[in-house]
């Protein structure tokens, strides 16, 4: 496995280009939660002409809800939900200049070709490892939708979080390239 | 003399709010090894990280006393009560909503339960989904399953032609696991439930969950199927995080019950890694 790429936010066209699907990335910076009904709302916002609680241009999105955090704790557990839930949403932020999500699983073709177009990048969190990818966050805030609990959108100061390149602005896919690898069960044919 | 064991709701809920708490943090011994096992057998160095990536995790859940995911699940209880038990101080179903309800606020767990239309959260992870079945004796044994939405979503009922045999059983679950492919966290846990009602097949697949990865299946045609299908899945080649590899399920599991001439339901329950459940009887 390649030694994993050190990046930090904002995410530059530059580092954009030069990540590939399979790289491992430590992230540093700043990352913003959002997840289904968030989307919703960013959509219903973006529909009607109206701001949106944050600037996209530039940022990433992270698919996630945390557990509450315990006293003392900048936050509870945290990690990915499945991102083909935001697919709807998502061409429409990447043209309003997001430049990163993090999630897990399969997107749609429309979104893998705004990844295209737009020169953005889809990371994969590893799913269901909560506890160890709270290390990485260093300060945690909401900042828009508080009454969605812990779906509202956060602010997350993330340190070397542990990701890797799911689909990269040319719009090749891990997960598309590590199941051509094998031969498919004669079940299937 | 009274033939009936009194047990106190407030037991019940102890119980309940006990379990959920071991269940969310601590990752089953079961389950450990064969990911330990799994790691051993994967060529592939991303498989191998991203399995030692969920040992490490469970280690940390462990000490921390925290959640082993983010997502600590709808809460769903199988309570098997003795017939010679008399609940008192309360109303049982009830008592099983409070233990969800404190284990939830208490643990720091998730809140992941909200209303399917306006999508508002109740606030307390509850209701709990709770199966109850009337058993013999005196005792009540509480199971609970904290259970992810990623896998549930990857989950699946297929109501095939009865004449569709093992092959058409096989061709469903398989499939199920391709269409699926990363989202559910893998590697999973594949419950099949074969027979009975499409209701009962759905719960007899969950069922099928349970059992612990290191016991065998006592009926050998199952016995037969599972490996069957568990070698076809691991030739997807979806593996560990869906980043490739041979481990795409550490196990399937199979329950069947005889259903009606006309119909073949196989229910087919995922579960992703963080295999969580853990059992007591009072």
């Amino acid at each position: 496995m390649k030694d994993a790429i050190h990046i930090t936010t904002p995410l530059t066209d530059k580092v954009c280009r030069s990540l590939k699907a399979g790289d491992p990335v430590l992230l540093s910076g700043e990352v913003y939660t959002a997840r289904d009904v968030a989307h919703r709302r960013l959509h219903e916002a973006i529909g009607k002409g109206k701001a949106l609680p944050l600037d996209i241009k530039g940022k990433i999105i992270f698919y996630a809800a945390p557990t509450p955090a315990r006293p003392g704790r900048v936050i509870g557990s945290i990690g990915p939900t499945t991102g083909s839930r935001m697919d709807a949403c998502t061409p429409e932020l990447l043209r309003m200049g997001l430049k990163g999500m993090i999630g897990k699983g399969k997107r749609s073709p429309e979104v893998i070709e705004a990844v295209k177009k737009y020169g953005a990048v889809y990371f994969g969190a590893p799913g269901g490892v909560a506890a160890l990818m709270a290390r990485h966050i260093r300060r945690a805030d909401v900042v828009a939708y508080e009454d969605l609990g812990p779906e509202a959108i956060m602010r997350l100061e993330v340190s070397e979080m542990p990701l890797v390149v799911l689909t990269d602005t040319c719009g090749r896919d891990l997960y598309e390239n590590v199941r051509g690898v094998m031969k498919s069960p004669k079940i299937l044919k | 003399m009274n033939p009936f064991r009194k047990i106190s709701c407030k037991i019940i809920s102890e119980t309940v709010k006990k379990l959920f708490i071991e269940a969310n943090t601590e990752l089953g011994k079961d389950v450990l090894s064969a990911l330990r096992r799994a790691r051993r057998t994967e060529g592939s160095e991303r498989a191998g990280h991203a399995l030692g990536q969920i040992e490490k995790n469970a280690r940390i859940a462990l000490k921390e006393k925290t959640a082993l995911c983010q997502d600590t699940g709808l809460a769903v209880v199988f309570a098997e009560v003795g017939q010679d038990v008399h609940v008192v101080d309360g109303d049982l179903n009830e008592a099983i909503q409070e233990g969800v309800r404190q284990a939830y606020g208490e643990g720091f767990f998730r809140k992941s339960v909200c209303d399917p239309l306006t999508r508002k959260n109740t606030g307390d992870n509850t209701p709990a989904v709770i199966h109850t079945e009337i058993v013999p004796g005196d005792r009540i044994r509480i199971t609970v399953m904290p259970k992810g939405g990623g896998s549930e979503n990857a989950s699946s009922l297929h109501m095939l032609l009865p004449t569709a045999g093992t092959e058409g059983i096989k061709k469903a679950v398989v499939g199920s696991v391709d269409k699926a492919g990363p989202n559910p966290c893998p590697p999973v846990i594949v419950g099949v439930g074969i027979g009975g009602s499409m209701d009962r097949a759905s719960i007899l697949a969950k069922k099928a969950l349970l059992r612990p990865l290191d016991r065998r299946q006592s009926d050998t045609r199952l016995a037969k199927m599972e490996r069957e299908i568990l070698a076809d899945i691991n030739r997807l080649g979806i593996g560990p995080q869906g980043y490739g590899g041979k481990t795409t399920a550490l196990a399937v599991h199979v329950v069947m019950e005889p259903c009606h001439i006309a119909s073949l339901p196989v229910a087919v329950n995922i579960q992703c890694h963080a295999a969580r459940h853990k059992f007591a009887v009072i």
